[in-house]
């Protein structure tokens, strides 16, 4: 076996070294009639290196991955530039091979790079602090609103129906799980009402929400102040190069999915979630922090993960959440993606995505498909005169992924469709889309 | 060998107790501290809070342990020691002093099952 | 690790200057547009670095540098499985039929992407002993509460949800276990171990004539955290579904069993594993994780959606399971550790499985054999795929921790074994060597430990002021809670950074 480095010799030394006089006898603990005949699974056999690749690849082709199709999908998971740096800078082994960073002596690398990435999504975010990540965007957003059942002693939380539908599945579950009830805000014209429900341990809100329009977070920060509820936002980081950010609106917790920022989309996993909130919350936040400090018998800075009580190894049964792994390799991309953009050209993605959708409204508005609003970050909602999955599909047969249709998440006529430009996009790309679709509406 | 001053009362989960007329002062041991190590935040009730008998009151919490405070004695929470807020470490330099954690007004008898200093030593040791 | 000639690092914010980009992006070819009439209020700072591409990769080199990984060298951690990620597996991950994948794209475009969640679940089915598996968890401890949940629907399903409110856990037991049963509304009761370190029989059996119709389940780890196979098993799982209950099996120590034993056949209900443990999806310097589940039959109409299983001979993302937990990933879990996982195991196969855990406890009773004279093993019993040794007798005759010999190793050119797990061995020193270690290697950390312990009983300042060859020596943890410092602020040397830091404090 390739990945195991034992020789005959090597075993037999071992052997005399322990005391036994096979392998097998170290099992002798496990009860005879548990054990299994080496080789009596029923699995393939084994393939070696060059089979191995060829069956993968074999594997891999048979997908329309998005090198075969023009990509107009977006709904939480964005088709945007990884620049060649991220994937070399996660590639390396001291990252990518790396534990836990228990031990700071032998992790200052990670550490300084999570600390680097605190700050960056802090700032995109306009909070005072963020976390070491979480695991996705969904259940970001889950444990905030669980959060915040702690942070007022309220067991329902009020979710916008305009947040992801798959946020809000996870978000049931877990509230389920944990005896909270869960209250659907409506929304209207693509916009969430006003927010009344009293006795709500928080409000949640995304923004720019599921339909790509701009929320009034100032009136959800007023609503919130009103009624004692802890104001949460699911935001696309990417957006908030832009847009005032939620933080800056009063926003208590502010989550969302750092997959925009340099993380395939790989079929939607493993992406990262973001979790930032105000300072005087830091003792109730879930997950990993990262804190600078430095030497017991020294002066030199160095970092270390810090306020360890909350967490589930120290606290067990009364942390403030389950969660133990963070997302570190996909933080670790945004934090390259965030630096290699940098301001400008986290400003420049923002607004060419702006400046695509804008434009693809506008000519789809030519062929008689008009948007619910055009007060838009990058995706928008158009109805269609015939059946969005009918559509979908023929637009497929042209190269299209043509976006998604919203049938299946909403009352309504089955003809809704949201359609997502991000700056790889280009005039050519939407042109075509345009004229595809008058095709197949015909 | 810790401090283990005389004219106190303990409980098996290492608070002492300073009965004063009907209040009680409560705070962690000096053996407690030094198996805790360096105290980093301490959790507190609010004033005014009523507590029975071998209730949570609060947690002491050092960089990679937190332990429970059990209340000894029943009553009402009248004062709290608000200087653990920015200085923590006092526990661990004056546990018996400017490192105490509560007061109470005693609502009922202080039971009989606190340790007096002889007990506490055998449970310490 | 590199260490001397590297310089003290700089943050990044401290390297840029205005107006850099390190990136070539694209240039935008539709119109422009007012921005402030489209999306309101806009934002006017944004305290984003501005770095050239050569000078942000040198930070990250730089910062590599002085970062341990298995491909640094040896990774002794016990309850971390630590074994090599082939580079092949990388290579699969990144191939673009399965990287450039949208998980919203209809699932008719995806084939080989449901092959390779269905090869996985297969091939596990067959390695854990399970009827069903899923892929949905996004790490070890979601894995964990994943499976609750399963056995809390299972439970309100037959009226029994609201009598079964206890979890019970043993002393020895991962901190998820409970933090995962007190997310899933369980009240968690403590179970000792004995004194030959398997669970305490005699506990069980009053605890549950006590409380056994109101226990929900039990979760157990097997192999133990203490690395010792739990001989009681069967009788274990007996116990608990007489009494009504679900055994959970927690798979963290899965690399002691693939291909030798099979919880599924040991009596359990359900289980977590960790692919980034024993499935060699690399840990990424703490995630992505990746939880897969094992299940019976009987929790199957639980399980979260999608549920990925053939039907009329094709695989489809069934999302119509009207019993269903729900949802509890964004979207098909970890979907590229999946191609990584499946990787590793098509290229062990049939022939090769069972080596996995072979060689890993022949490892890990090597080294257990080599130190036990400086080190004594916690327990006199041949250990599985990890030994836990204590090192009580430094404390006691020189005031020599665990922690010191560990952080002495880094000196030595060796990550730091875990320490102070489980909470019930004092003292305690947990080495994994797992499979992947040549003889030679396991020798030289056994000789570096060694000589440690030695230099305890001579120079015990030695250890109390190790590691003394880092770019950074002990750091201060006490000072990092107390003067919480978590972010760089713009300005960070003016006084509006005192002001949050003092807020923040």
């Amino acid at each position: 076996m390739p990945y195991i480095p034992h020789t005959e010799a090597d075993v037999a030394e071992m052997l005399a070294v322990i005391g036994v006089n096979s392998i097998d006898d170290l099992f002798c603990e496990i009860p005879a009639n548990l054990q299994l005949k080496p080789g009596s699974l029923d699995i393939p056999s084994a393939l070696d290196e060059p089979k191995l690749y060829a069956h993968l690849l074999d594997l891999a082709s048979k997908n329309v991955d998005l090198s075969k199709v023009t990509c107009f999908l977006g709904a939480g998971i964005y088709d945007r530039y990884i620049p060649a740096s991220v994937g070399a800078v996660i590639s390396r082994g001291e990252f990518l091979t790396a534990y836990t960073p228990y031990q700071p002596e032998a992790s200052q690398g990670y550490l300084q790079a999570i600390y680097e990435f605190q700050t960056m999504i802090a700032e995109l975010y306009g909070c005072d602090i963020a976390n070491a990540s979480m695991y996705d965007g969904a259940t970001s957003m889950a444990e905030a609103a669980i959060m915040s059942t702690s942070l007022n002693k309220r067991q329902k939380v009020v979710v916008s129906e305009a947040v992801h539908p798959h946020y809000r599945q996870v978000l049931d579950t877990y509230c389920w799980s944990m005896d909270i009830e869960v209250v659907t805000q409506p929304s209207q014209h693509g916009l969430t009402e006003a927010f009344t429900e009293p006795e709500a341990a928080c409000y949640i809100v995304q923004y720019p929400n599921f339909f790509g329009s701009i929320e009034d977070l100032a009136a959800v920060r007023e609503a919130c102040d009103k009624n004692g509820s802890t104001m949460i936002v699911v935001s696309d980081p990417v957006a908030c190069a832009l847009l005032k950010p939620p933080g800056h609106f009063g926003a208590d917790i502010v989550v969302g999915e750092g997959q925009p920022m340099g993380v395939p989309m790989g079929l939607g996993g493993p992406g990262v979630g973001l979790f930032a909130c105000k300072k005087e919350l830091i003792r109730y936040i879930p997950g990993r922090i990262v804190g600078k400090t430095k030497e017991v018998h020294g002066d030199k800075p160095g970092y270390v993960m810090t306020l360890r009580t909350r967490e589930q190894d120290i606290r067990r049964e009364k942390a403030t959440s389950n969660i133990c792994t963070n997302e570190a390799l996909m933080a670790l991309a945004n934090t390259v993606y965030m630096i290699a953009l940098g301001k400008n050209g986290m400003r420049s993605v923002a607004e060419s995505s702006v400046r695509n959708a804008q434009y693809m409204i506008s000519e789809l508005d030519k062929i008689g498909v008009g948007a619910m609003t055009n007060k838009v970050f990058c995706e928008f909602v158009v109805t269609l005169p015939k059946d969005a999955e009918w559509v979908c599909g023929a637009m497929l047969d042209k190269g299209i992924l043509a976006g998604l249709p919203l049938g299946k998440y909403y009352e309504g006529p089955p003809n809704t469709l949201l359609i997502c430009t991000t700056e790889l996009r280009t005039k050519d790309q939407i042109d075509t889309y345009v004229s595809a679709l008058k095709e197949v509406l015909a | 060998m810790s401090n283990i001053p005389a004219d106190l009362k303990y409980t098996e989960s290492h608070e002492w107790v300073r009965i004063e007329g009907d209040v009680a002062t409560i705070g962690i041991t000096d053996h407690a501290q030094s198996e805790l190590g360096d105290v980093v935040y301490v959790d507190l009730p609010s004033v005014g809070k009523t507590l029975a008998i071998g209730e949570t009151f609060g947690s002491v919490e050092s960089v990679k342990t937190v332990s429970d405070l059990y209340a000894p004695v029943a009553g009402e929470v009248i004062e709290i020691n608000g200087e653990l807020a920015a200085a923590s470490e006092l526990v661990n330099s004056d546990p018996y002093g400017q490192g105490f954690m509560i007061k109470i007004r005693l609502s009922g008898e202080v039971p009989g099952t606190l340790l007096d200093a002889v007990g506490y030593g055998a449970v310490a040791h | 690790m590199r260490q001397t000639t590297v310089p003290e690092p700089k943050l990044i914010f401290e390297k840029s200057r205005a107006g850099r980009v390190g990136c070539n992006l694209p240039k935008c070819d539709t119109p422009s547009v007012d921005l402030s009439s489209i999306l309101g209020e806009t934002r006017e700072d944004l305290h984003l670095p501005e770095v050239a591409e050569l000078d942000m990769l040198r930070h990250f080199t730089n910062l590599s540098h002085i970062n341990y990984g298995i491909e640094t060298g040896f990774y002794p951690l016990g309850s971390c499985t630590m074994k090599y990620n082939p580079k092949i597996n990388e290579m699969t991950a990144r191939m673009t039929g399965f990287a450039n994948l949208h998980p919203l794209q209809p699932v008719e475009t995806i084939p080989g992407a449901l092959e390779i969640l269905h090869g996985v679940q297969s091939i596990l089915c067959q390695v854990t002993g399970f009827d069903y598996i899923t892929l949905q968890p996004l790490a070890g401890a979601h894995g964990e509460m994943t499976c609750l949940m399963l056995v809390r629907a299972y439970f309100e399903s037959r009226g029994e949800g609201q009598k079964r409110k206890i979890v019970l856990v043993p002393d020895s037991a991962h901190g998820t276990n409970p933090a995962s049963a007190a997310r899933c509304g369980y009240d968690v009761k403590s179970i000792p171990t004995d004194a030959e370190g398997n669970t305490n029989l005699a506990v069980l059996e009053q605890t549950l004539s006590e409380i056994g119709d109101q226990v929900a389940a039990l979760m157990l780890t097997n192999p133990s955290t203490l690395g010792l196979f739990e001989p009681n098993i069967e009788k274990i799982c007996k116990m608990i579904h007489d009494a009504g209950g679900q055994v959970f099996c927690d798979g963290a120590n899965m690399n002691a069993m693939v291909g030798t034993t099979r919880p599924g056949d040991h009596g359990f209900d359900c289980m977590h594993l960790n692919l980034h443990k024993t499935f060699s999806t690399p840990h990424g310097g703490g995630g992505p994780g990746c939880g897969a589940i094992g299940l019976q039959k009987h929790l199957e109409p639980f399980l979260p959606k999608p549920v990925i299983r053939t039907e009329n001979g094709t695989i489809i993302a069934d999302e119509d399971r009207p019993k269903s937990i729900g949802r509890v990933a964004g979207f098909y879990g970890q979907f590229l550790m999946e191609v990584r996982a499946y990787t590793y195991l098509m290229a062990y196969g049939k022939e090769n499985m069972h080596r996995i855990s072979k060689y890993a406890v022949l490892n890990a009773n090597y080294v257990r054999a080599r130190l036990k004279e400086v080190l004594p093993p916690a327990h006199d019993r041949p250990c599985m795929h990890e030994c836990i040794l204590t090192a009580e007798k430094y404390k006691k005759e020189k005031g020599v921790r665990a922690l010191d010999i560990s952080k002495r190793l880094i000196d030595y050119g060796f990550h730091p074994a875990t320490n102070y797990f489980p909470l019930i061995v004092p003292e305690c020193f947990m080495i994994e060597p797992t499979e992947t270690e040549a003889k030679e290697t396991l020798d030289e950390f056994c000789d570096a430990l060694i000589a440690i312990c030695h230099e305890a009983e001579t120079d015990p300042d030695l250890l109390h002021n190790a590691p003394s060859t880092k770019i950074v020596g002990r750091l201060d943890e006490t000072l990092a809670v107390k003067q919480l410092d978590v972010r760089w602020i713009p300005g960070a040397e003016n006084k509006e950074y005192t002001r949050l830091r003092q807020a923040i404090q």
